[in-house]
């Protein structure tokens, strides 16, 4: 049997449907532990990365440098040790998502300010805009598609890597994998796999749809012009 | 932490070293040989990007683990199946870059050294990918860089790896071994993306003798504004 009959065949069984730990529940907490460490990640990657990227100049390396040793940090092992000496605690594991989340989104938001356009910039100060008012109304504007990649990329590893959140004895969609694998039943393996990818798919959607929302009409227009 | 606990088990170190190294590195560099000829295409017809983003777009969305675990029913629990996914996640962080690098090519380059006779493939061996190598590099930075910390979490599925400290070390409650485990990881992962800055360095002699400010005016100087 293959990967999507098993997977198949047990997202189908009306028992996973119901009573606790069931699919619905875990797919609930499983949002629940996805949703918050993106939203600090951006909270901390998005105005950081913009601040640099206004200073603009050679940070380019520093940021890039810092950001790719931070990828290093593997995320399994941040939550392990994190268990070991904090227990159950919220903080393990919502630092190592936070974490993984961070270097996206940073890296994007810093690209997307540096990539205005100079003249564009020079237009904004010309007109007698405050530095704030540079940020707030020209350069952040114009970085919203690359802000998006990095908040979606971020999203997408933050789903996909919620699942080991289960190693540690906490819920999620991971519960099934790591139990599976546990005692030997492919089944709900491969189903718990098939929720994620779901899921990772739906966050995929759900950016291309907000990327409709709130990407400047100018922005899009110049994009069909291209 | 329990430094004898190092020496003692030196050899398990080792070994675990290597094969997170092979684990992380090889899957990289074959998705960098499948990116280089897709990006060289893609760059060159336009019309075939498009499609290929959407696909490299959606591959990305599925998380790593549900891959490992999708591909265990043909690989079984080997190093193929992790070393199969680690390579789609680095082709879909490889590519676009080829891809963006290669379009990065001045106009005015590509004129000149068709000016100057040169035909498409001489072309492309000797200006465009040479002018292009720092953005593939980039792309490959990342690509080693999450691979060799991802590939941590192939111990999940049972396939040997640095991850096996961190697991190991949380079963026995022993935080030495998650230490040197989380050590070793950001170690081999810094060491390898400081071996592609220096070759990024032998391949782009020219860059090292400009410094970027002077790189960034000979751009503008050089690219033909609309």
């Amino acid at each position: 049997m293959s990967f999507f009959n098993w997977a198949w065949d047990w997202v189908t069984t009306d028992a996973n449907w119901h009573g606790s730990g069931s699919i619905p529940q875990q797919l609930l907490a499983h949002l629940g532990y996805s949703i918050l460490p993106l939203l600090i990640a951006a909270l901390i990657g998005v105005p950081a990365g913009v601040a640099i990227g206004h200073r603009g100049g050679k940070r380019a390396v520093v940021v890039i440098n810092v950001a790719n040793a931070w990828r290093a940090i593997p995320t399994l092992g941040l939550l392990i040790l994190l268990a070991v000496f904090l227990g159950f605690s919220a903080l393990t594991w919502l630092v190592p998502l936070v974490v993984l989340a961070i270097p996206p989104i940073l890296v994007n938001s810093y690209e997307g300010v540096v990539a205005v356009d100079p003249s564009v910039k020079d237009a904004a100060a010309g007109m007698g805009m405050t530095p704030w008012q540079q940020v707030t109304r020209v350069e952040i504007p114009n970085a919203i598609p690359l802000i998006l990649v990095g908040l979606r990329t971020s999203a997408i590893f933050v789903v996909a890597t919620a699942t080991i959140a289960a190693y540690i004895g906490l819920g999620g969609l991971g519960r099934f994998i790591i139990d599976g694998l546990a005692s030997d039943q492919y089944g709900p393996v491969a189903g718990g796999a098939l929720l994620v990818v779901l899921l990772a798919v739906l966050v995929l959607a759900l950016f291309a749809g907000l990327s409709r929302l709130v990407v400047p009409a100018g922005l899009r227009k110049q994009a069909k012009t291209e | 932490m329990m430094w004898s606990w190092i020496p003692e088990n030196a050899s398990l170190i080792w070994q675990l070293t290597r094969e997170n190294l092979y684990l992380g590195v090889v899957p990289a560099l074959i998705g960098l040989a499948i990116a280089l000829p897709l990006g060289i295409i893609a760059a060159r017809w336009r019309w075939f990007y498009p499609p290929v983003l959407a696909a490299v777009n959606i591959l990305y969305a599925i998380p790593s683990l549900a891959l490992f675990i999708a591909l265990i029913p043909a690989f079984g629990l080997t190093d193929t199946t992790v070393v199969i996914a680690l390579t789609v996640f680095s082709l879909c962080v490889i590519l676009p870059n080829v891809v963006a690098g290669l379009r990065g090519v001045p106009a005015a380059v590509t004129q000149a050294a068709t000016a100057m006779g040169y035909g498409p493939l001489r072309r492309l061996m000797t200006v465009e990918l040479p002018l292009a190598v720092p953005v593939i590099i980039a792309g490959l930075r990342v690509g080693v860089v999450s691979g060799i910390s991802l590939a941590s979490l192939g111990q999940l599925i049972g396939v040997s790896s640095l991850g096996y400290l961190f697991i190991d070390g949380l079963q026995r409650s022993f935080p030495t071994e998650i230490y040197v485990g989380l050590f070793l990881v950001i170690v081999l992962a810094l060491v390898c993306d400081l071996i592609l800055v220096a070759i990024r360095r032998a391949l782009t002699p020219w860059a090292a003798a400009q410094p970027e400010r002077r790189q960034r005016r000979l751009r503008q100087l050089t690219e033909v504004t609309p």
